[in-house]
């Protein structure tokens, strides 16, 4: 089914494109459209970047043009950031798209106080990490409402530690995620056309077939989408993992080394070079995730009877 | 995976009772409540503290104070970052909108040569972690002498949130119907004419939609701002920043009353503008 959508849609592309003067003038009008968004991200952030990997290729410290890399990938306690920051952006990118994928599916449909669901949704983006941080500090502290209440209802004896340990990390990201991933998700299935579940339907599709064979794979680009802009998030973030976590050691995130040894060390050289290890990183996970995503469908959803 | 079929009940009977007694449906309210009461917990710890004189270990404070607030306007200067932060937001919603609209439009609906290359351009600044562009663009920016004003943040802010206007919005675009404007182009509207007149009201929940998550975004984005503002252009975010970590010297309340300003200034933009745009609104939902 959805080859045939596919089909139809380039055919419509084609269409569009009609002979004469129109042709020019709608090529001159997109040209006009995507030009300044061209000329903006060349010349605020190709442009810096490169200076950027320019400065991290003439050491301070001296040495050869690669020491800041040498250094970054020989020292034991740099090259662990990588790890420490996969295993916090990781597992709170999973927890979210397996809440979410359920619950966007469900949603998608006429729910009572859809909008106020939505709206508690997104309250957490609104914070910013920097707040949930705090928040969750005294929140679940040894002292606070949420140790007293598992107290209370004698579910553990003594205070669980939530926080200043890699749980607390994980647990403030995925918060703080968890709106990107849901809205996401929920604008893809949204826009799937009920239609085409009916169908499935009517020819004797059982619920669990018509999620598994027809919404899942449509909504496989807003799940790759979702997941790509919630680690590259995730990866990035840096006061939750110093405020929440151990910045000393299982948290020492990779955005901490590098602002520490711009910070610190004020060494802006080196600061760079992780800044573009970090890139790189981030770089890699997205290629491949965009790269398997453009391979799929992305055709309309919502056309399915052309 | 009942939802559908008690989607069609509903439809035929007219009552909500199926809803109610669905399993999926029990899942997502369970889910819901215990989002909310973690959310609320976070809220209301930081709340309750703003106004606590002092707070020692029980399960409310020993006396209730409005003094930090009045501590944080002063300390703060609260006003002038207010006014700061809105300049800033709004200012980068509008700038972003104007920019990526038209190009997520002619992303995703026209094939040209170089397509490929220009969207991973406009993918990069949020692919890449604000802090490793951060500090080559402030060095830049400050070499120009635009950095230290508010012009500076507006313009590192714009880095990464016109290409996020765009990633929001080609999906949005994708799910217009292209037969519309076809039609419309068949029965003589110039291309112009089918953008502002069929294609900008179809795509307003969209826009509306990237412009929401962008000021949220921009409200909440501190080290692109960190790195940018001066000592009179810093916004809500960043002097709470500053703030928390000179905790030494503040007590936590007046920090907690700092935070809890941000909060509810985000927080009421944000309900405000649910309260008139649904961010996930899409034509086909229309139809159905």
């Amino acid at each position: 089914m959805a080859r045939k959508m596919h089909g139809s849609s380039t055919e419509t592309r084609t269409t569009l494109n009609r002979p004469g003067f129109r042709i020019n003038r709608s090529a001159w009008l997109n040209l006009l459209m995507i030009v300044p968004a061209v000329l903006l991200v060349l010349g605020l952030f190709i442009y810096p970047l490169a200076y950027g990997l320019r400065l991290s290729l003439d050491p301070q410290t001296g040495g050869g043009i690669l020491a800041n890399y040498e250094h970054f990938f020989t020292d034991e306690r740099e090259r662990a950031t990588i790890w420490n920051t996969v295993r916090l952006a990781l597992p709170a990118t999973l927890i979210n798209l397996l809440v979410a994928i359920p619950l966007a599916y469900r949603m998608r449909r006429v729910v009572r106080g859809r909008r106020l669901i939505t709206g508690l949704f997104v309250i957490p983006m609104t914070l910013g990490t920097v707040l949930i941080a705090q928040g969750m500090l005294s929140f679940f502290g040894p002292a606070g409402w949420f140790n007293k209440t598992l107290e209370f209802l004698r579910i553990t004896d003594d205070p669980i530690r939530l926080i200043y340990n890699r749980t607390g990390v994980i647990i403030s990201l995925t918060i703080a995620e968890f709106p990107v991933v849901f809205l996401i998700l929920l604008g893809f299935a949204s826009g799937i056309d009920p239609n085409l579940e009916r169908a499935a339907q009517m020819l004797g599709a059982s619920g669990w077939q018509r999620f598994r064979r027809i919404i899942l794979p449509l909504m496989v680009p807003g799940i790759a989408t979702a997941f790509a802009l919630s680690f590259v998030m995730t990866f990035a973030v840096f006061p939750t993992a110093v405020m929440l976590g151990q910045p000393a050691g299982s948290t020492r995130v990779i955005a901490f080394a590098a602002w520490q040894a711009a910070y610190e060390r004020f060494d802006y050289s080196a600061a760079s070079a992780i800044a573009i290890i970090m890139a790189s990183i981030e770089i890699c996970v997205l290629a491949v995730v965009f790269g398997l995503r453009s391979r799929l469908y992305h055709g309309p959803a919502s056309a399915g009877k052309g | 995976m009942s939802t559908s079929e008690s989607g069609m009940k509903e439809r035929q009977s007219g009552t909500s009772l199926s809803r109610w007694f669905s399993p999926s449906g029990w899942l997502m309210y369970a889910f819901i409540l215990f989002f909310a009461t973690l959310i609320g917990g976070i809220f209301f710890s930081v709340l309750v503290s703003s106004f606590a004189s002092s707070w020692f270990g029980g399960w409310l404070p020993d006396g209730y104070t409005t003094k930090w607030y009045s501590f944080a306007v002063e300390e703060f200067s609260l006003w002038r970052v207010l006014r700061v932060t809105l300049i800033v937001a709004l200012t980068v919603v509008a700038l972003s909108l104007l920019i990526g609209v038209p190009a997520a439009y002619v992303l995703a609906r026209r094939e040209f040569r170089g397509k490929g290359l220009v969207l991973l351009l406009l993918l990069l600044p949020i692919m890449v972690p604000p802090i490793t562009y951060g500090i080559p663009l402030a060095s830049m920016l400050y070499e120009y002498d635009i950095a230290g004003r508010t012009l500076g943040v507006i313009i590192a802010n714009l880095v990464p949130a016109f290409p996020f206007v765009i990633i929001v919005m080609i999906p949005f675009i994708e799910q217009i119907d292209p037969n519309l404007e076809r039609s419309a182009q068949m029965l003589g509207a110039s291309p112009l004419q089918v953008y502002r007149r069929v294609l900008l009201p179809l795509a307003i929940p969209g826009i509306l939609a990237a412009g929401l998550l962008t000021m949220v975004r921009t409200m909440a984005m501190f080290e692109l701002t960190l790195l940018t503002a001066g000592a009179t252009s810093q916004t809500l975010v960043v002097s709470l920043y500053y703030a928390a970590f000179s905790a030494g010297i503040r007590p936590a309340q007046s920090i907690n009353a700092m935070a809890v300003v941000y909060m509810v200034t985000a927080t009421t933009l944000l309900l405000l503008a649910l309260r008139f745009i649904n961010p996930v609104q899409i034509v086909t939902r229309a139809r159905e």
